[in-house]
């Protein structure tokens, strides 16, 4: 599945390619669209995006105002296309499915030449935050040999990466990195200032450790092929600072601040000496997206398959406890073992995680790390799997074997263990090596809790390289390594258990 | 030697033994015939616990076991009785991912817990005694169905049974197949092992055993000495099975 899914990207990528260089000399299209589509990702969006929890259905949010006020003054209709943030800036290259990215794009040097990017919108800073007690932390100075988290691939993450030393935890949205902060998983955590104001307005528990540093600003992310309707946008920006309206949408959101009032008297040379985390990585040679880009690759693949062979053993076992309770327990034992099943069977991968990593710290204080949790989840769910391979294996051997194994005098416990498992095991690896070889890819699961494992590094190391052919040829074969020595395992077992 | 009275079983509504008395002497070899569906396969397992019997007293040396109390659902009483006797299926039922040798040793080594060196000596005995030294490493699936049936009954042997309990154990076989583990039957019995086997070859029968069984409906219709009961069949029901046999060819 997941090999089809960088196959689809790597054609993806090529056809796009090949449209935007022939497409973009032709028809010139009118500068301002009737309905200008803008995108964003509304999961874990405060303040910029998101659904007041007293009122689900509705959207809000300061970016969500500035694009009603931004179509409002250019005389069009905004539509919100909700998008994944992670892959914002590539869909926009892509075109096709939405005008604009208002969603906190940071001005930088590295998005800059990518698309076109508005004057800026919002001034912010990094804002580090600690747990309240936690007094020793002030700066990231203070960090090294803790952890910290930070959302893939935003100014942040660069910032901590640069720093070295730290333990860097890398998650997709903005709100379980403050959970696992007050859980204790995370010691800080280095996020936008915005978001920092949000986060701690109902977590007593948590402070801001230090001031606000490295100021950037965000801005509207604009194909480089509408320079007009770039233009637009930086005139309605321009009067929309100037008349105080964006200054009345950031009060209402409590966002408003000294820092708010460059905004007015931004120009490019401005950027250059604020920003000084961004340029500085960006005067950092980008590597080329070749070869180098393999031993991270290599590193990443450490943590699948870690993750997926702990889980497969643990899946073993638990798995084989429970085909011997469905096949030999008494009446209660039997259900409980295929409720057990149906319940894992049926349910999905994602939610399991989330509830055992997030529900049960919450509701009963067990903080497991992120690798424990992963490999318990991953582990009790496969246990369903291959408590039915083992079942099978079973009830393939015939009953010819119990009777002469019980007829020679062994035990049941004795039949069990020397005459049907090995026999039964025998017929239900080829379904287990299957399994452990979808368990390969299925662990990428886990980087929603923060673990960074192969196809999170692909896809971190990728957008950073706008490089999908190159890194995605080689995560696949990287994968298809660790299956085919799965399978080439297996297959030497199954020898020695010959028949 | 071995005793059993009033054996009963039924499966379901169907009463498949319906008070069984039979009596043999150690050295004796008897021969339980009958027509498919009479009872005798079920009477074999009844003898080794494979099959639970609803009713009568079963006595075997000094083990004795009254069927349809409490004790007899002991585990341990059981596996007492099973160890006094050796089984052989007309599927053989070697274990296949074991050797010849291995199926031979697997008891001694964990029901006797003989040293392996000991168990070692004793299978390859046996083997020899079966004329199978030389195939001792080979798996069941690389010989012949006379071959395993003769590991068999090795593996059997190597239990020192009080008595051998064999279901059709030429059943499976190709007719030149069947002389080979009928030879070795024949040297068990000349040797003065207790045989109790379920056949349906009479010639065998005529052969090698003391006394023939022939059982109907799960009862015991006629039993006696070989020659008088294959001979001089007194029952109707007997004398219309032989003469069904003797119409066919063996």
């Amino acid at each position: 599945m997941r090999r089809v899914l960088i196959l689809l990207l790597i054609l993806m990528a090529w056809t796009t390619g090949v449209r935007s260089t022939s497409g973009a000399a032709q028809t010139p299209e009118p500068a301002i669209p009737q309905v200008l589509r803008w995108a964003n990702d509304a999961e874990g969006g405060a303040p910029y995006i998101f659904h007041p929890s007293d009122n689900p259905d509705q959207l809000v949010g300061f970016e969500v105002e500035l694009a009603q006020a931004l179509c409002d003054r250019l005389g069009c209709t905004s539509q919100f296309v909700q998008y994944n943030w992670a892959n914002l800036i590539p869909g926009l290259r892509q075109g096709g499915n939405y005008d604009i990215v208002i969603a906190a794009l940071e001005r930088t040097p590295e998005n800059l030449a990518l698309v076109a990017m508005s004057r800026p919108y919002f001034a912010f800073g990094q804002q580090l935050v600690a747990r309240t007690h936690d007094t020793t932390i002030q700066s990231l100075g203070d960090l090294v040999g803790h952890r910290i988290g930070v959302l893939a691939s935003t100014l942040s993450h660069r910032l901590v990466t640069q720093q070295g030393g730290l333990e860097v935890r890398v998650y997709d949205e903005n709100v379980n990195y403050f959970r696992d902060l007050e859980l204790g998983r995370l010691d800080a955590v280095l996020t936008d200032s915005p978001i920092a104001t949000v986060q701690l307005r109902n977590r007593p528990n948590l402070r801001a450790a230090g001031p606000p540093f490295a100021p950037a600003y965000y801005a509207i992310a604009v194909p480089t092929s509408s320079p007009e309707l770039l233009t637009r946008i930086n005139g309605t920006l321009e009067s929309l600072i100037q008349d105080g309206t964006l200054e009345r949408i950031y009060r209402r959101y409590e966002l408003w601040g000294p820092q708010q009032a460059t905004l007015a008297i931004w120009n490019t040379a401005a950027v250059s000496t604020t920003t000084s985390g961004a340029s500085t990585a960006a005067t950092r040679p980008r590597p080329k997206p070749t070869l180098r880009y393999f031993s991270i690759l290599m590193e990443a693949a450490v943590t699948t398959v870690w993750v997926s062979l702990a889980s497969m053993a643990l899946a073993m076992t638990w798995g084989l406890g429970l085909a011997l309770a469905r096949r030999y327990g008494s009446r209660p034992v039997r259900w409980m073992a295929i409720s057990y099943i149906e319940v894992f069977r049926g349910t999905p991968l994602l939610l399991q995680l989330y509830f055992i990593y997030f529900g049960l710290a919450q509701q009963w204080g067990w903080k497991l790390s992120a690798g424990a949790a992963a490999v318990l989840t991953l582990g009790l769910n496969y246990a369903a799997n291959e408590a039915e391979n083992f079942r099978a294996g079973l009830e393939a051997v015939p009953r010819g074997q119990t009777e002469a194994a019980l007829a020679l005098g062994l035990s049941p416990a004795m039949t069990l263990r020397r005459i049907l498992l090995p026999q039964a095991l025998r017929i239900s690896l080829p379904g287990i090596t299957n399994d452990l070889i979808s368990l390969f890819k299925d662990s990428s699961i886990v980087s929603v809790i923060g673990l960074v494992e192969l196809t999170k590094e692909f896809l971190i190391r990728s957008l950073d390289a706008g490089d999908y052919i190159g890194l995605g040829i080689l995560t696949a074969a990287i994968y298809l390594a660790m299956a085919h020595a799965a399978s080439l395992g297996a297959r030497a077992l199954e020898r020695r258990l010959r028949t | 030697m071995i005793e059993i009275v009033g054996l009963r079983k039924r499966f379901g509504t169907v009463t498949v033994l319906d008070g069984i008395d039979h009596h043999q002497s150690a050295g004796e070899v008897v021969a339980l015939i009958g027509p498919s569906g009479c009872g005798k396969s079920t009477l074999l397992r009844c003898l080794n616990w494979l099959e639970t019997p609803d009713a009568g007293s079963l006595r075997l040396g000094d083990v004795r076991i009254e069927a349809g109390t409490p004790e007899a659902a002991d585990r341990r009483l059981r596996q007492r009785w099973r160890r006094r006797t050796g089984m052989i299926f007309q599927q053989f039922h070697l274990f296949p991912h074991r050797t010849a040798l291995e199926n031979v040793m697997e008891a001694p080594i964990h029901v006797d817990r003989l040293p392996r060196s000991e168990a070692h000596a004793l299978a390859m005995g046996l083997l020899s005694k079966v004329g199978l030294a030389d195939r001792a490493h080979h798996l069941p699936a690389q010989l012949s169905g006379g071959q395993q049936q003769r590991v068999a009954i090795a593996r059997a042997l190597a239990m020192k049974p009080q008595i051998l309990l064999c279901d059709e154990p030429t059943s499976a076989l190709d007719p030149e197949l069947r002389g080979e583990v009928l030879a070795v039957l024949q040297t068990l019995a000349a040797e003065g092992m207790t045989l109790l086997l379920v056949t349906h070859e009479l010639a065998f029968a005529r052969d090698i055993a003391h006394r023939v069984v022939f059982l109907e409906g799960g009862r015991v219709v006629e039993s006696g000495p070989t020659r008088a009961v294959l001979d001089q069949p007194q029952h109707p029901r007997l004398q219309e099975f032989l003469g069904k046999h003797r119409a066919r060819p063996l």
